[in-house]
């Protein structure tokens, strides 16, 4: 114990959240096991994964509401139980759901969480910024989804917190407002705040964050940057038709090493390996000078999805 | 125009200010709640009307019918602040995740908790003061002297805890419908036949040892013998701090936050 504690605060001096080895289990569901990740203080991280991969349970425990069963987590170096008192003021919480009285008018609510606070946004203005002055008055129970949900992220940062916690930000959003609510989460970076979220959109990790964990089945089974996690995958391909029968290797031959060439289909090749330019002007180099007309070319680079998709299964749970 | 500073400084409001506005937020929602004011004040106020005009409805037994009711109507509205409305809106405020939320702002659990407790004891103050205004106005006429309202006052708090304690116990391990139903279930029943509006002494010999060590028929009976000039039996008081303390020990093990 003593000994994981001392390497343990070496690494807290970086990081805004620390969690190690935690592990989790409700009756015989296990929801985390042994998970461990660490989030660089000033980024937006992102928590990626399926419907029930313990992302929900992983950030609750960061916030404080649950203890861990073993391992364990830090935020800014504290303990969420044992320093609630000094830590709930430094982080914002953004729940799944919920989280206002079901009679409290939007701004009331709003107001009454700020007024919980030292040195709380301007209200006012924060209002204006996430355009919530048509439902003021409003009661929350009566506010469609996505306006709780901008509430509830109004809700997070009106403390001028540290550390956010967003489970689920944009679920429920139209495109606008998940954009607005993206902007706003890059220009909280800009200011120096860490947040975390969860997501299980693809391309909300990928716009948003500079570090992307993919968790499945309560075990982190990836991390790094989002160019990092696509480029680690399986290569990228090129498919184009054209006639049949093509000297395959006569065309390896014309470009790079690590290039592969073949036909699985009659007329319909695939072309893997690292794409760029000077790879498409080699291809259609090759096919001019032996005088052949592609038909279709398609370029397909590795997105996250594709590197999500390949390590949590492509089926349905 | 001022622009919108989203740098952090984060901190907590001074605990004085958290309070005051978790109380006001706590009064605001139910003053707001239009079933709230039925159980809390037009109930009481018919019931305190027709009782003391006519001793036809229920037998009261021998006096004044509204010297023995008055005091019986202070209780009801006790119980209606203290346990059925604390009851069904701390239940919704678990399934809405308030107490969750709040739980992860500045805000400590004992000062919402302490949020609470002064918005029911405002409500009741309310409550009290114009439901002793119409009974007096009706005719009613208390013993006067200040022990006996001192000891009403004190009876009055004891019954609030209990009821209170009571009623955050259901709320804080029932789903929030059936919170619902249990907190106007046992007000109702309390109301008809828990020994707060009738005296015990009108019920059957074995009820009235069963009744004699509920909440309501130890805050009922311990008011009317109190404003009767007669004082609280020890034992009401005994009944009301056993309910109190066991059902706050069982909150502080079985209360589940979210």
């Amino acid at each position: 114990m003593s000994l994981t504690t001392a390497s343990y605060d070496e690494q807290v001096s970086q990081h805004a959240v620390e969690v190690v080895d935690l592990r989790m289990r409700y009756g015989t569901t296990t929801a985390v096991d042994g998970l461990s990740l660490s989030v660089e203080a000033g980024t937006v991280t992102a928590i990626l994964g399926p419907n029930g991969a313990g992302k929900t349970t992983t950030i609750e425990t960061c916030e404080g509401f649950r203890v861990p069963q073993s391992g364990s987590v830090r935020v800014l170096g504290l303990d969420p139980i044992l320093d609630a008192k000094k830590l709930r003021p430094r982080v914002g919480v953004m729940l799944q759901s919920g989280g206002a009285w079901s009679g409290s008018r939007a701004h009331e609510m709003l107001r009454h969480m700020a007024s919980l606070h030292a040195h709380p946004l301007d209200v006012d203005l924060l209002i204006e910024r996430l355009g919530m002055h048509n439902y003021g008055r409003t009661p929350y129970r009566r506010l469609s989804g996505g306006q709780q949900q901008r509430l509830s992220l109004a809700m997070a940062i009106v403390g001028r917190p540290d550390v956010l916690f967003l489970d689920e930000p944009t679920a429920g959003l139209d495109p606008q407002a998940r954009r607005a609510t993206w902007d706003l989460i890059s220009e909280l970076r800009g200011h120096g705040v860490t947040t975390v979220l969860t997501t299980h959109f693809m391309d909300e990790a990928e716009a948003l964050s500079d570090h992307v964990h993919i968790v499945d089945a309560g075990r982190l089974i990836a991390s790094g940057t989002v160019a990092e996690l696509a480029v680690a995958g399986a290569d990228d391909t090129i498919r184009f038709t054209a006639t049949p029968g093509l000297d395959v290797t006569a065309l390896m031959a014309a470009l790079p090493l690590d290039t592969k060439v073949t036909e699985p289909a009659s007329g319909s090749y695939v072309v893997t390996g690292t794409i760029d330019p000077g790879l498409v002007a080699a291809i259609t180099g090759w096919l001019a000078q032996h005088e052949v007309l592609a038909g279709t070319m398609h370029i397909k680079r590795q997105t996250l999805e594709d590197r999500f998709l390949d390590l949590t299964g492509r089926t349905l749970r | 125009m001022t622009h919108l500073d989203l740098s952090p400084r984060p901190g907590a409001a001074p605990i004085g200010v958290m309070l005051r506005h978790q109380t006001q937020m706590e009064l605001r929602l139910l003053s707001r709640n239009g079933e709230q004011m039925l159980l809390t004040l037009i109930i009481p106020l018919v019931l305190i009307v027709l009782g003391a005009r006519s001793d036809r409805i229920v037998d009261l037994g021998p006096g004044r019918p509204v010297d023995i009711i008055t005091p019986g109507i202070l209780a009801l509205a006790v119980l209606s602040t203290s346990f059925t409305s604390l009851a069904i809106a701390t239940g919704f405020e678990r399934r809405y995740g308030v107490i969750k939320r709040l739980g992860a702002s500045p805000l400590p659990r004992w000062a919402f908790m302490a949020g609470k407790i002064a918005a029911i004891a405002i409500v009741e103050v309310a409550q009290l003061a114009i439901l002793i205004s119409v009974g007096l106005a009706l005719g009613w006429s208390p013993d006067a002297r200040v022990v006996s309202w001192l000891q009403a006052l004190a009876l009055v708090v004891l019954g609030t805890a209990a009821f209170g304690a009571l009623g955050l116990l259901i709320a804080g391990t029932m789903r929030a419908e059936a919170t619902l139903a249990v907190a106007n279930l046992v007000y109702v029943l309390l109301l008809v036949g828990g020994g707060l509006i009738v005296p015990l002494d009108r019920y059957p010999e074995t009820a009235q040892h069963v009744l004699a060590m509920l909440p309501s028929g130890a805050l009922g009976q311990g008011l009317r013998d109190t404003f009767a000039g007669l004082g609280p039996q020890p034992f009401s008081i005994v009944v009301l701090i056993v309910w109190a303390a066991s059902c706050g020990l069982g909150v502080s093990r079985m209360f589940k936050w979210e």
